[in-house]
C-alpha cells in the first residue's frame, strides 16, 4: 500500500534509527522541501548541498572514508554523467588500495521515462551503471522491494547505486511492508508531510515495521511461466507483467522475472528459468546499442545455446540522443505495453 | 579578496624546526626520488611521477601532521607530488620503490597503481589517484567527519597548478566554506607553473590561483617553497589556524619541477631553483652544516635507496590469480 516515495523514507528513517546513517543530502534533499519527489521528508539527518553533482559524489565519498554512513541524492539520473570519474574512483578505491580503503556508501537517484520528461527527466542509467566495477547496483520497482533493498544497501560494505524508477514513485501498490498500517490514509497521516503552513514544526511518525531486507543479486518471479522468460527490471517490470498475464488468456505462458539487482545479478535464477522455457527476452528502457540487456543474451547465449529453442530477443529503447517531449514521440521510443505484449506473442511462436 | 589574504595575528604556529633534521628528510626524499627516475632507465619500472623540487614545502608539511586512522587524525588527499610529505611522516623509502618497481610487496597498492600513488589506511593518506583534481572534491568530506567529531584533526589537499581550471577545486572552495558551516580544510596548490608542457599563463587569466578562495570568503596565502624557512614558518602558521578556527584556509605555494612533469618527457635533470642546494648553502654559510657532512648524508640516502631497490628486486611481483582479491569488501 506504501508508494515507492513512502517506502523509500520508512528505509532511510530505520537507517537513521538504528544502522548508523549520519547523512542524507543532495540538492533539495533537506527541508523545506524532502526532495523533488518527498523520497526524504520528515528525516532527521538530511541536508542541502549547492547545486554540484560532483560536489555531492566527492563529498560522499570522504564522509565513507572518514567512517560516516552517507545515502547521497542525485536529483534526477540525468545529471550524474558529470560524476563519472568520481563514480569510477569509489569504485576501485578498495582494490587500489588492496582492501585498505572500502567505500560503504549508497547513492540513489530516480531513473527512467514516463512522466514526460523529455530529454533530461528520462534517461536510464544500466548501461553505465554496470560498466562501473566495484559498485552494486539495484533497480527494485516495488515499494517492498525499495524497502528492502535500501536497508541491504545501507548495510553493505560496498558502494551501492540505489536506483529507483521514477515513474513509479507514486505508483499504487497492493504490497504492504510488514507492520505498514492497514491502510494508506492513516500511513500518509502518519508519515507524509502537511502542506503549506502545517508542515512548520511537523513531525513524522514513523510506523514500526518488522525487520526486513532484501539480499543485494536476488532476482524475483513476478509471474510464473513455462513458454518463455522475461527478464526485465525497473518501470519495465509491472508493464511485463500486465502483458504477461494477458497473454495467460491467449494461451502463451511467459515467466516474468524482476531482476532487482542489476550488479550482482541473479545468473542463477535466469538460467534455471531459460532451461525450463527455452526462450529468452530481455525488457528494459535504456537505448538499445550496447544496452545492459545484451550482456544478459549473452550471458544466457552461452550457457543455454543448446537449449534454446528460438534466438533470444532485447526489446529496449530505440536509439536516440533523448526522449521527446510529445507524447508520440515517447511512446515510440520506449517500450510500451502493447510492444511488450507483441515481442512475447513473437518470441512464442518462433522455433528453431 | 585582498583583506583576506595571510593570517589574523596570533598564530605563530610551532616553535621553529631543527634546520639540520629539515635538510636531512630532504636529502632523504631526494635521494628516493632520484632512484624512482633511474629505475626507469634500469628497466626497474614502467614509469615514473614524483615531486623532486618540492622538498621544502612538503617535508615541513609532512612534520606538522597528527597522523593517525580515523577522524581524530589529520586526513591527506595528495597528488602525485608528494613523496616528501610521506618521508618526512616516516615512510621507509623501500615502500615507494616497491610501488615503483610493481612489487606485491608494495604496501599502498600492491603493484597496481602507479609510484607515488600512496594509500595509507593508518595514517589517513586515501589513495592517491591519477585523475588531475578530483582529491579537492572528496576533501570537504573527511573535513565534514572531523568538524563533527571534535577535537583539533583537519583535511589537507593538494595538486598543481594546472589542475584548478577544473571544477573540482571551486567545488572545494565552496563546500568548506558554506556560511555558518566552514570545514577546516587546508588547500594547498603547488604552483610549478607548467601542466606537462603548458605554461600557466599562456591558459590562464588570473596571476593569484590562491586569490581565488577570498571570493569565498577564505583567508589565504602564498609562500616560497624553494625557501625551506619560509615555508616552514608560513605552514605552521596555517596549520595552526585551521587547527584552532576550524576553518579552511588556502596556501599557494611556488615550487620547482626539476625532472619535468614525469618520465614521459625524459625525466632529466632540468635548470630551476634546488631547493635542497639552497638550503644546505644556506646551512653552510650559517655553520649549521659542513660541506662534507651534507655530502655525506647526501650519498648515505643514495646508498640506501640502492640497496633498497637491491631487495625488491628479489621480491615477488603480483600473481594474476589475485586481480579479483579486493574488489568488493566484504
Ligand atoms: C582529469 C585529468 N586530465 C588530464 C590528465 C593528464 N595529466 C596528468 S598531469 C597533468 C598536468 C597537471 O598539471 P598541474 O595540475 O599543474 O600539476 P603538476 O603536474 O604540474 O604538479 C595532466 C594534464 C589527468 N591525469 N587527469
Ligand atoms: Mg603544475
Amino acid at each position: 500500500m506504501a508508494t515507492i516515495a513512502q517506502a523509500l523514507r520508512m528505509a532511510l528513517h530505520k537507517g537513521e534509527a538504528e544502522l548508523g546513517v549520519t547523512d542524507i543530502f543532495g540538492e533539495d534533499v533537506g527541508p523545506p522541501l524532502g526532495g523533488v519527489f518527498t523520497c526524504t521528508q520528515g528525516l532527521k539527518n538530511t541536508w542541502n548541498t549547492p547545486l554540484d553533482e560532483r560536489g555531492i559524489i566527492g563529498t560522499a565519498m570522504g564522509l565513507a572514508l572518514a567512517g560516516q554512513r552517507v545515502v547521497a541524492e542525485i536529483q534526477f539520473v540525468d545529471y550524474i554523467y558529470n560524476t563519472i570519474d568520481l563514480l569510477k574512483l569509489a569504485g576501485n578505491s578498495c582494490w587500489s588500495s588492496m582492501g585498505q580503503f572500502p567505500l560503504p556508501m549508497v547513492v540513489m537517484s530516480p531513473v527512467g521515462s514516463g512522466i514526460h520528461g523529455s530529454l533530461y527527466h528520462s534517461h536510464s542509467f544500466d548501461a553505465l551503471a554496470t560498466h562501473l566495477p566495484g559498485w552494486k547496483v539495484v533497480l527494485p520497482s516495488t515499494p517492498s522491494d525499495v524497502y528492502g533493498l535500501m536497508i541491504s544497501a545501507i548495510k553493505d560494505p560496498n558502494p551501492v547505486l540505489f536506483l529507483y524508477p521514477k515513474a513509479l514513485i507514486r505508483a499504487p501498490s497492493k504490497e504492504r511492508l510488514p507492520g505498514e498500517p492497514e491502510d494508506p490514509k492513516v500511513l500518509s497521516k502518519l508519515i507524509d508531510a502537511p502542506l503549506g503552513e502545517a508542515r512548520k514544526g511537523w513531525e513524522p511518525s514513523w510506523p514500526a515495521i518488522e525487520p526486513f531486507e532484501i539480499p543485494i543479486g536476488v532476482a524475483k518471479v513476478l509471474k510464473p511461466g513455462q513458454q518463455l522468460t522475461v527478464a526485465t527490471y525497473g518501470r519495465m517490470a509491472p508493464i511485463c507483467q500486465a502483458a504477461a498475464e494477458r497473454l495467460e488468456g491467449e494461451g502463451i505462458s511467459a515467466e516474468v522475472i524482476d531482476l532487482r539487482s542489476l550488479y550482482p545479478y541473479d545468473e542463477a535464477a535466469l538460467i534455471q528459468s531459460v532451461k525450463k522455457t527455452r526462450r529468452f527476452i530481455v525488457v528494459n528502457e535504456d537505448t538499445e546499442v550496447t544496452n545492459f540487456g545484451e550482456h544478459l543474451l549473452r550471458k544466457i547465449t552461452e550457457a543455454c545455446f543448446y537449449d534454446l529453442e528460438a534466438p533470444p530477443r532485447l526489446l529496449a529503447g530505440l536509439n536516440s540522443p533523448g526522449i521527446g517531449l510529445a507524447w508520440p514521440l515517447e511512446e515510440a521510443q520506449v517500450p510500451q505495453e502493447r510492444h511488450v505484449e507483441a515481442e512475447l506473442r513473437a518470441l512464442a511462436a518462433l522455433s528453431a | 579578496m585582498d583583506s583576506l589574504r595571510g593570517l589574523p595575528p596570533g598564530h605563530a604556529g610551532q616553535p621553529a624546526l631543527d634546520p639540520v633534521l629539515l635538510y636531512r628528510l630532504m636529502a632523504k626524499s631526494r635521494a628516493l626520488e632520484e632512484r624512482l627516475v633511474k629505475m626507469t632507465k634500469s628497466a626497474d619500472g614502467y614509469f615514473w611521477i614524483g615531486g623532486p623540487g618540492e622538498e621544502a614545502f612538503n617535508v615541513p608539511l609532512g612534520l606538522l601532521i597528527k597522523k593517525g586512522r580515523g577522524p581524530a587524525f589529520d586526513f591527506l588527499h595528495l597528488h602525485y607530488r608528494s613523496s616528501a610529505i610521506l618521508t618526512a611522516m616516516g615512510m621507509p623509502m623501500i615502500d615507494a620503490i616497491r610501488q615503483m618497481a610493481s612489487r606485491a610487496t608494495d604496501p599502498f597498492s600492491g603493484g597496481r597503481n602507479f609510484v607515488g600513488h600512496f594509500a595509507v589506511r593508518d595514517w589517513n593518506v586515501v589513495p592517491v589517484t591519477s585523475p588531475i583534481e578530483t582529491q579537492y572534491a572528496i576533501a570537504p568530506g573527511t573535513a565534514l567527519a572531523q568538524l563533527r567529531h571534535g577535537g583539533d584533526a583537519i583535511t589537507i589537499v593538494n595538486g598543481g597548478d594546472a589542475g584548478t581550471a577544473e571544477g573540482d577545486f571551486a567545488t572545494c572552495l565552496n563546500w568548506v566554506s558554506r556560511p555558518g558551516r566552514e570545514l577546516p580544510c587546508l588547500v594547498i596548490v603547488t604552483n610549478n607553473h607548467w601542466g606537462i608542457s603548458t605554461a600557466f599563463d599562456e591558459v590562464h587569466g588570473d596571476r593569484l590561483i590562491a586569490r581565488r578562495a577570498g571570493g569565498f570568503g577564505i583567508r589565504w596565502d602564498t609562500v616560497d617553497g624553494n625557501d625551506a624557512f619560509a615555508a616552514s614558518a608560513k605552514l605552521a602558521e596555517v596549520f595552526d589556524y585551521v587547527r584552532r578556527t576550524r576553518k579552511p584556509f588556502c596556501l599557494e605555494a611556488y615550487v620547482s619541477r626539476l625532472h619535468g612533469h614525469s618520465s614521459s618527457s625524459g625525466g632529466a635533470r632540468v635548470e630551476e631553483p634546488d631547493c635542497l642546494a639552497l638550503l644546505e648553502a644556506r646551512l653552510i654559510r650559517d655553520g649549521r652544516l659542513t660541506a662534507a657532512l651534507a655530502t655525506e648524508i647526501r650519498e648515505a640516502y643514495a646508498a640506501e635507496a640502492l640497496a633498497a631497490l637491491e631487495k625488491v628486486r628479489g621480491e615477488p611481483i603480483p600473481d594474476p590469480r589475485t586481480i579479483h582479491d579486493h574488489v568488493y569488501a566484504g
